[in-house]
């Protein structure tokens, strides 16, 4: 393993969320029944023509531009000829010689700091449709995913470890959530990432021959299946042999990869330029006017969390990976009312432990929770102001996704409001000691460890909404103050 | 042959009606079936719209082509009404929409009486490709009417309609309206949407006008034209004004440019007649003959064979026995495909799919396509420049007049070079016009082309009613 290092690129197809089809009105919705989301045009009917949907151009422009690339003033479509049964037209519409966006880049952060990942294109395609071959006798073909949008982003050989692979994977997928163009499901194909890796020994320059790992549907495997094309390709170097150019397969079962076809078997695709389609023109005024409308990506944001919360870089990371979450955050602080970088900690912390923990066990969205902004933002105050206990916080936390109450409003109903007042905790706690002369006096002659019980005496007393933090000092106050008796 | 503007004016006045002319048009299509015009009558629709057009013209909201019959090609969809384009792969199959041409004629009043052979899928000269049998040239019968478009042709000639709709991707409206006898017009690439058209080269293809006259050809030009959202290729222009053009008079002293002798040696002593005697009449109606050189002749077909294959090849791909048409059963998908188009496309169609995937295929895509397109440019970049001297260019549709059946099936290459004088303006886009111009010592029908810069579709239609007699 040593002596070697990878070099990885990666593939990535995001399929977008227009409402309809690259090419016609047809509805783009997922989990469809099989042939209803089609029409002549789609389905290649004779005598059809495509129409560019615009949506398809603004939304390529504008995750070439959060991804600082370069964008074609006008870019053209190509047809790659290929034959297969889900494929309607026997070609796929796509870019071809001048892609739409190319020249990009990526930041993504790694154990040893930030590393900018490059973006060689970008361009637009559409979809094919789905053969069901898992049946006895027939193949089946489904076409409504035939003519959805794609958007094919490919990264420069930059990438050096699985672990960056997934890292760019990540940060990539965050992106296309944040300008909300592609719902970045692996597991539904909504994102897809083929692998080409190759190894070579560190110090050469030259490339090694690589391979292309295809059906890598979610994030594990696309570290898995580099980790191990990597370690295969090396093993056969060290055995005396030579890496083939061949298309692999990651099998999830067998968690290895296996040849899918030879580079003998490779297709010629026939590229030639789509005459159904004139050239692609993006203007100024265009290109700037989707630029003014970007919004502020995770990378960026993470960094003003940490610079305007004071929030840990960890912190940072979880809370602006879900561009809702990271709404939920700046809505639930700026509900606090005040500038303070506890409370700011405290509405992270609320939010890390309690909501993400629902919205995994109920597969919901942070508004979906139970806790608006500014119920969560009242009892992080609450807390600040030493109304309630933290403790207290805790148990009520469940009523007010219940009722959808504010924390104060519940602290009122249940009486748990804490007792600040000193002249009433003194009284409960001259009581306290008045009550049990025998711990006071064994307390005076050295078990000092009875503290802990005349200050939840106290608590008791007061039905605990007594302010620990006074009774503690204050118990300590009259301890030292009174005579053994 | 019949024409409209004496039908219509006739039905106005009583003297006929739009049922009579349509019943008409039925039974000369059923009298000369030996001509093989047509692969689909649909005499009860026809019926029916004619009656519609008889009560409209009654109410008088007759619309601009109220009871024009029309025969379409069989490339061009029509709903319910078979499409084969001339093939068994399209066995079975109805189109679910009109083409927009065929709506727009409809919605203007046409009564679209039923679809017309042509070469298979539109590739041949004469007619003889397609799958259904050869058309029959209606002045002499062992002659090809032309082709692709030869049922259209053929349809117009012989009085079984007053317009049809052809396609032109190479010549295959003008030639065959040559070796028959009508006009044949190719409009600018753009002008007529080609939605509803089955591709053969998407880039060349261009719906046209079979008519007996100048005028019907302009009413039809009128209705069909414009742009069209289904097309993205559509010009986005208005729609076409070429009845207000045909009458209004020449702004300026006519520039006709014509070609050297040179260029049309290889013609048929009795179509340089023609094409002298024609150029003639251009002078005495006070036009100034201008021989031009347009350069570059000897790659017009190659640059034409070239990017026609390599569109057809990916455009006929989608014929593959999945979703509709031929399907020869095989359990493997892909030995199904292969069986379907083995057996659904006939010889002419395999060749020129394999043509075209051999010049776009990888190691010779740069030596042929590139080289194609760029040679592309240049043929435009002459014709930008001779349209920068002359209002339109004159010269012989076809070198030959209609020639027997089977005489040039042996050898594809002399088929394919009696589109010589055609394909030049596909690969330009530019807007051509053939002109029936008498006859040679058989009778047989002669055609004489125009053709005008991009868009003067209009003016080339004025130009040739100096040639009307
Ligand atoms: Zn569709």
């Amino acid at each position: 393993m040593t002596g070697y290092e990878a070099i990885i690129g990666l593939e990535i197809h995001a399929q977008l969320k227009t409402a309809s089809k690259a090419f016609c009105a047809c509805p783009t919705t997922f989990g469809a029944s099989p042939n209803v989301n089609v029409c002549p045009i789609c389905l290649g009917h004779p005598g059809t023509l495509p129409v560019l949907n615009r949506n398809l151009v603004a939304y390529a422009v504008t995750l070439g531009l959060a991804t600082n690339c370069q964008i074609r003033r006008q870019s053209t479509f190509s047809r790659k000829n290929y034959f297969y049964a889900d494929l309607p037209k026997g070609y796929q519409i796509t870019q071809y010689e001048d892609p739409i966006c190319y020249g990009g880049s990526v930041e993504i952060e790694t154990d040893d700091g930030v590393k900018r990942i490059g973006i060689t294109r970008i361009h637009m395609e559409e979809d094919s449709g789905k053969s069901i071959h898992d049946l006895d006798i027939d193949t089946l073909v489904d076409l409504n995913r035939a003519g959805v949008p794609l958007l094919e982003i490919v990264s420069e050989p930059d990438i050096r470890t699985a672990r960056e692979a997934y890292l760019y994977l990540q940060q990539l997928r965050q992106t296309l959530l944040y300008l909300d163009i592609c719902d970045g499901n692996m597991e539904e194909g909504s994102l897809r990432c083929d692998a080409n890796v190759s190894v070579r020994k560190v110090g050469e320059t030259r490339f090694g021959t690589k391979t292309e790992v295809k059906n890598l549907n979610s994030f594990r495997n696309v570290e898995k299946a580099i980790e191990y094309e990597i370690v295969r390709q090396i093993e056969v170097i060290e055995s005396g042999g030579k890496v083939q150019q061949q298309t692999m397969q990651w099998d999830a079962a067998k968690q290895q990869t296996k040849v899918m076809r030879s580079k003998e078997q490779a297709h010629d695709y026939r590229y030639f330029p789509e005459p159904d389609l004139g050239p692609v023109v993006v203007d100024d005024l265009w290109k700037e006017q989707l630029r003014a409308a970007l919004p502020e990506l995770g990378l960026a944001r993470k960094r003003r969390f940490m610079a305007a919360y004071g929030l840990p870089s960890y912190d940072a990371a979880i809370l602006v990976d879900d561009v809702a979450v990271a709404d939920y955050y700046e809505e639930a602080c700026a509900n606090l009312g005040t500038a303070d970088a506890e409370a700011y900690k405290a509405v992270s912390n609320w939010i890390m432990t309690e909501l993400l923990r629902i919205m995994g066990q109920q597969k919901c969205g942070i508004r979906e929770a139970g806790c608006t902004p500014a119920q969560l933002a009242s009892l992080v105050m609450a807390v600040k102001n030493d109304v309630i206990s933290n403790k207290t916080a805790k148990d009520i936390f469940p009523a007010m996704l219940e009722t959808g109450k504010t924390a104060d409003v519940i602290i009122e109903e249940q009486g748990l409001r804490q007792v600040s007042d000193t002249a009433a905790i003194k009284l409960l706690v001259d009581k306290v000691l008045a009550d049990n002369p025998d711990n006071l006096a064994k307390y005076k002659s050295g078990k000092t460890n009875l503290f802990g019980f005349f200050v939840g005496q106290v608590l008791k007393a007061s039905g605990g909404s007594a302010n620990p933090g006074i009774v503690s000092s204050m118990m300590k106050e009259a301890l030292d103050a009174s005579d053994p008796q | 042959m019949i024409t409209y503007a004496t039908d219509r004016s006739d039905i106005n006045n009583g003297a006929t009606s739009c049922a009579e002319r349509t019943t008409a048009c039925l039974q000369r299509i059923d009298e000369r079936a030996s001509l093989n015009a047509f692969l689909h009558v649909d005499a009860d629709g026809a019926t029916a719209a004619a009656a519609e057009s008889d009560e409209r013209f009654a109410a008088g909201l007759a619309r601009p082509l109220e009871g024009l019959v029309v025969a379409v090609k069989d490339n061009i969809n029509v709903a319910g009404m078979p499409l084969t384009c001339a093939s068994r792969m399209l066995d079975g199959f109805r189109p679910l929409f009109d083409a927009t041409v065929v709506e727009r004629l409809r919605d203007a009043g046409a009564v679209i009486i039923g679809k017309t052979n042509m070469d298979e899928f539109a590739m041949g000269s004469s007619n003889e490709t397609s799958a259904f049998g050869a058309v029959r040239n209606p002045v002499d019968e062992s002659r090809v009417p032309g082709g692709s478009s030869g049922g259209s042709a053929v349809a117009v000639a012989d009085g079984m309609c007053h317009v049809a709709l052809g396609s032109d991707t190479g010549g295959s409206i003008r030639q065959p309206a040559a070796f028959c006898g009508t006009y044949g017009l190719k409009p600018t690439y753009g002008r007529v949407s080609r939605y509803g058209l089955v591709a053969f080269a998407s880039s060349l293809d261009q719906i046209g006008i079979f008519a007996s006259s100048l005028h019907d050809t302009a009413a039809v030009f009128d209705v069909i034209t414009g742009h069209d959202p289904m097309d993205a290729t559509s010009d986005p222009g208005a729609a076409g004004r070429a009845l207000d053009v045909i009458a209004s008079p020449h702004a300026s002293p006519l520039r006709i440019g014509v070609l050297p002798r040179t260029a049309i040696q290889g013609c048929e002593p009795a179509i340089i007649t023609a094409y002298d005697e024609a150029i003639e009449r251009f002078r005495t109606k006070g036009a100034a003959i201008i021989e031009v050189a347009l350069g570059h002749e000897e790659i017009w077909v190659p640059t034409y064979f070239i990017l026609a294959t390599a569109e057809a090849s990916s455009n006929l791909a989608r014929f593959d026995g999945v979703r509709y048409g031929l399907r020869a059963e095989h359990t493997d998908i892909s030995d199904m495909t292969t069986a379907s188009k083995t057996a659904g496309f006939g010889a002419e169609v395999k060749r020129r799919i394999m043509l075209g995937t051999y010049v776009l295929s990888s190691g010779y895509y740069d030596a042929y396509y590139r080289k194609a397109q760029q040679a592309r440019r240049l043929i435009s970049d002459a014709y930008n420049a001779v349209f920068a001297d002359v209002d339109a260019l004159f010269m012989p549709t076809t070198p030959t007049t209609a020639f027997s059946l089977g005489e040039r099936n042996a050898d594809p290459v002399t088929m394919w070079l009696s589109d010589y004088f055609t394909v030049s303006a596909n690969i330009a886009g530019i807007p051509a016009l053939s002109v029936p111009f008498g006859k040679d010592a058989s009778g047989l029908p002669i055609g004489l082309q125009l053709q005008g810069a991009l868009f003067h579709d209009e003016r080339l239609m004025q130009i040739a009613s100096l040639l009307e007699s």
